[in-house]
């Protein structure tokens, strides 16, 4: 063994070491972080932050409506933002709103996300008519307009949380199932895929502990943006009437509900869901861009 | 007779965010008109950057942090950008080890032929295309009329290979830098672009820095040898100084390893361990972790260079030069 | 009566197809000259590496080499031909037996950045295999890879490591340990050492061999770097655009190459001993595999070529023994 010392390997930092010190470079992405971190703890703390749960009738007052920001609730709290058509605090109902939305938005992103990586990665693996298929349904999926899709999905559907949470997921597993078949397409022809092949392995094994792995970067920026993307698309459906009930109302609802009294002056019904839906998928954005760099093996050395 | 490139105390730093390497660090050396001076080492030892340095194309985070390079006797460092650029491609061109670092893939090859001989000439339309023609015929490409009129996809590598070289070596530069041109073509094409270089330096005197991990190549081709190591020029001499005496230790180590010289069978000599980070490079001698001959003193201080007539080193204990001990 | 060899190949053929997408079909319709390419990388390729012996493969990049090698390790069918392991054909073997065969021939590959998963630790890179197929239980791994670990020259304690943390040179002894875990008889190692600097090139040289002895190893060895072969090979065959154009014992290959191609490759290689000579070039251009020339390959570029070699593929035949040599010239 003279010949064969025994070796150190230089101590590197982690891949999630560098990745974390990466990412908090960037100023502006770690105040969307902070933020969007605050719009989950807000959102999920809404029942003891509020001083109203808006889905309990008995505790709405219909004389309260439209009451400006700052007025007293006949409740005897101070309604800071205003109360909406119905009477509803508009603090409370935005939290509450937040809360749909953020669960309806990553709800529809994680069953899209594994449909469409699974569904990607054996396209990528199998080859033939399969990835043809998969991939002709993939290209139809992308080249019709987001919107018009789940708005025809909603009308057969029915309305319902889970009606939109399918029709979200029918719209973007395509996203998915794209982006993990190119990355996996480049992995296969990495030597480590010959040697685990080698060694016999099954391709189930192949495919989900040693391709899917080296796949998820680009299925996380994806995942960030197409997030966003579902929690806008849910507003629209729901500010078209076509999205959530109004008795469990979302932030498309609630401004659609305020729209009818933007002009008479009572701006403050739609505003304030819609600066809270602004920030939050302007938030997940901006952080979204920012792991597009840090993970972009392109752009590194 | 003035040096067409001499270099001393070249140190070029990359300031990155794990800290500061150190890729060339006190580098010195010249090469006269017509002298071949192969620069051999190890991946990652700087043989690059000092090329890249000479060219004035190091990029952020890296920056020239000292020393001197002359052109001619011109300073380089210090020049401006025009006038660097009225020299580059003209007066000093450089091949990389990937031709697609010279050629443009969305420019045919006869554009971008004249394109390089235009920059730097006045000569008619059918004169240039003239000169582009010949200068294909010149690296052994056949029917150099039909490559004109490719695209750089079109070719293979090793002809991609050639076509950078012909375009390196159109304006007939005073000094060629050739970073590992050969390094991915097979042996029968290498032969071929080496006898093309080979050709030029006899003729237009060029000075020819050929930058290379194969000893085996310089061997034939150089008329002296500086061996590099973690930033450092550790060895130079002539070729057949350095390659039958060497007197630093990596030199010799790096030679012993070769198996061209071991017999069939039998074991290599191999060098233990593996070279420093650039980012903590150990004070003194940076071989000194792998060297049998390493005593403490190695560690103290720089090593510096020793001159011996043609010959530098930077070894405190250096192997004995047996011609020497006969005198 | 010779014997068997460990592992054998009888005329392989191997065909890419680059199929037309479907632009291409559209345009081929519509009547441009376009059509499926196929690449021909291996023209009835035969060989045997017979048990212990460490045989080299040399030959120009792309004449199919690594194509060879990955056929002979069962990573990719052949369009035709057979695989023989001590004999029987392996296509023909199934159940436990299929499985023994498979993991007895292993791969050491040339990249040591893309030849490990570098999101799985080293101990997971090594003992995943051998523990999925049951060799040995989940108890006794730790041990085992620490053991793999050692022969191979790494310290145990790195192995909770990931690949990135280790240079190129360790890395390269990390995918001989992979290899070695499921315990092979034969390991095709595709260019393993050309990644590496020429100093750790030997240390990786010298792992080869102590390997060898230490584990009664058949090695199938391919390079393009002539001075590694002519150290570690018993025996040579070269190849040349998807053929054996010769194979021979090193020794007698080195001193006396019989085919056209493998005196100029010999010529032209660069050596040690060269001061100041004058480098000149095959003749020719390396032509394309997607149309290769009638007859023997290498005639565009043959000195020698007669008005036969352009007709007619010269047979692989025997002209000493152990020799073999494809050129019209020795049946003249
Ligand atoms: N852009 C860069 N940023 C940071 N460090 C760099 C950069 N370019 C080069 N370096 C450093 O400079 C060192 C020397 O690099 P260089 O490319 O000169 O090596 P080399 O001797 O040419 O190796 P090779 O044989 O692999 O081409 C590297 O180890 C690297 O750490
Ligand atoms: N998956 C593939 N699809 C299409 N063509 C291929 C494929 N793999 C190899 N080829 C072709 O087959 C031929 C032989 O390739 P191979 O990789 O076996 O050559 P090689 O001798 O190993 O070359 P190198 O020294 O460059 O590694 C080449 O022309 C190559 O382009
Ligand atoms: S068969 Fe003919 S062309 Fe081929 S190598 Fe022999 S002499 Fe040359
Ligand atoms: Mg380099
Ligand atoms: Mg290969």
């Amino acid at each position: 063994m003279s010949g064969n010392p025994v070796m150190s390997a230089p101590v590197v930092e982690t891949p999630l070491q560098r990745f974390l010190a990466e990412m908090l470079e960037d100023r502006i992405a770690v105040g969307a972080l902070m933020v969007f971190a605050a719009l989950v703890g807000v959102a999920v703390l809404a029942p003891f932050i509020t001083p109203q749960n808006p889905y309990d009738l008995a505790q709405v007052d219909v004389l309260d409506a439209r009451l400006p920001p700052g007025t007293l609730a006949s409740a005897g709290f101070t309604l800071v933002l205003g109360s909406d058509g119905t009477g509803r605090d508009l603090y409370s109902a935005i939290l509450y709103g937040l809360r749909i939305s953020l669960s309806v938005g990553a709800l529809s992103g994680v069953i899209a996300m594994i449909t469409g990586a699974s569904l990607g990665l054996v396209a990528a693996y199998v080859g033939g008519w399969v990835e043809a298929t998969i991939m002709r349904i993939v290209d139809l999926q992308l080249s019709l307009p987001a919107v018009l899709v789940a708005l025809i999905l909603v009308a057969v559907l029915g309305k319902g949380v889970d009606k939109i949470i399918l029709a979200l997921v029918i719209v973007q597993w395509a996203y998915y199932a794209r982006t993990v078949r190119a990355s996996a397409l480049v992995e296969r022809r990495k030597e480590y895929v010959d040697a685990a092949l080698c060694l016999d392995l099954s391709p189930g094994r192949i495919l989900f502990r040693h391709i899917l792995p080296n796949c998820l970067a680009p299925l996380i920026v994806v995942g960030t943006v197409q997030t966003a993307h579902a929690i806008a698309l849910e507003a629209t459906l729901s500010f078209l009437g076509v999205g959530l009930p109004q008795t469990e109302p979302s932030l498309g609802v609630l401004i659609a509900n305020g729209f009818q009294y933007m002009l008479s002056g009572r701006y403050w019904i739609s505003f304030f869901p819609g600066i809270a839906l602004l920030v939050t998928i302007v938030s997940i954005n901006l952080v979204g861009d920012r792991l597009r760099d840090v993970l972009n093996p392109r752009l590194k050395r | 007779m003035t040096p067409t490139l001499d270099i001393a105390g070249l140190s070029t730093h990359f300031f990155t965010r794990d800290g500061i390497a150190k890729a060339v660090d006190g580098v010195s050396f010249s090469i006269a008109p017509g002298e071949v001076l192969g620069l051999v080492g190890e991946s990652g030892s700087g043989k690059s950057v000092t090329g890249f340095s000479i060219m004035g194309l190091v990029d952020q985070p890296g920056r020239i942090v000292a020393g001197a390079i002359r052109f001619k006797g011109e300073d380089m460092v210090g020049a401006d950008a025009q006038r660097l650029r009225s020299l580059r491609g003209n007066r000093i061109a450089m091949v990389f080890q990937d031709p697609m670092m010279t050629l443009n893939p969305v420019l045919r090859i006869g554009e971008q032929m004249t394109e390089a001989i235009a920059a730097h000439s006045k000569a008619t339309k059918s004169e240039t295309e003239a000169r582009a023609r010949d200068a294909l015929g010149a690296v052994g490409i056949a029917s150099p009329e039909e490559r004109l009129a490719a695209y750089p996809h079109h070719l293979s590598g090793g002809m991609r290979q050639r076509v950078a070289i012909a375009i390196a070596l159109i304006n007939a530069p005073d000094l060629l830098i050739a970073d590992e041109p050969t390094t991915a073509l097979d042996v029968t094409i290498q032969g071929q672009i080496l006898s093309v270089v080979q050709r030029l330096v006899a003729r237009s005197h060029t000075a020819l820095l050929w930058i290379t991990h194969d000893l085996s190549v310089v061997a034939g081709l150089a008329d002296r040898i500086a061996v590099m190591y973690a930033g450092r020029i550790v060895e130079q001499a002539a070729v057949d100084d350095l390659l039958t005496r060497p007197r630093h230790p990596y030199t010799a180590g790096l030679l012993a390893s070769l198996p061209e010289r071991a017999a069939h069978g039998g074991r290599l000599a191999s060098i233990p361990g593996m070279a420093p980070s650039l980012l903590h490079r150990p004070q003194g001698c940076a071989f000194r972790s792998r060297c049998g001959l390493a005593r403490p003193e190695c560690g103290n201080a720089m090593i510096a260079d020793r001159q011996e007539g043609d010959r530098r080193f930077a070894c405190l204990h250096p192997l004995a030069d047996p011609a020497r001990q006969v005198m | 009566m010779e014997a068997t060899p460990l592992l054998a190949a009888e005329r392989i053929d191997k065909r890419f197809e680059r199929r037309l997408d479907f632009a291409g079909r559209l345009a081929a319709r519509l009547g441009a000259a376009l059509g499926n390419e196929t690449v021909h990388a291996l023209d009835g390729v035969s060989l045997a590496v017979m048990r212990g012996e460490v045989l080299g493969v040399v030959g120009e990049s792309g004449c199919g080499k690594s194509t060879l090698g990955r056929i002979l390790a069962g990573i990719m069918p052949a369009s035709g031909g057979r695989i023989l392991w001590q004999g029987a054909d392996r296509d023909r073997l199934t159940g436990t037996e299929r499985r023994s065969v498979k993991l007895a021939v292993q791969m050491v590959f040339q990249d040591p950045a893309s030849s490990l998963n570098p999101r799985m630790r080293v101990a997971d890179i090594i003992g995943e295999a051998p523990l999925v197929h049951g060799q040995v239980t989940r108890a006794e791994l730790g041990d085992y890879i620490d053991t793999i670990l050692r022969d191979v020259g790494l310290d145990p304690a790195m192995k909770q490591r990931y690949p990135h943390q280790f240079s190129g040179g360790q890395r390269q002894r990390i995918g001989i340990a992979r290899a070695l875990a499921v315990r092979p008889q034969c390991i095709i190692a595709d260019e393993a050492v050309a990644a590496l600097d020429v100093s750790i090139r030997a240390q990786i040289i010298n792992l080869f061999d102590e390997l060898r002895q230490k584990r009664d190893l058949t090695y199938l060895f391919i390079s393009h770097d002539l001075g590694i072969v002519r150290f570690i090979a018993d025996r040579v065959v070269v190849m040349y655009l998807g053929r054996v154009v010769e194979s021979a014992p090193t020794s007698a290959l080195f001193a006396a190459p019989n085919h056209p191609y493998t005196i100029a490759l010999l010529a032209g290689a660069p050596r040690l001993e060269d001061r100041k000579r004058a480098f000149a070039a095959i003749e020719g251009e390396i032509p394309s595999p997607l149309n290769p020339p009638r007859g023997c390959h290498f005639h565009p570029r043959c000195p020698h070529v007669m008005a036969r070699c352009r007709e007619e593929a010269p047979r692989l035949s025997e002209i000493a023994p152990g020799r073999l040599s494809a050129c019209h010239l020795n049946q003249a």
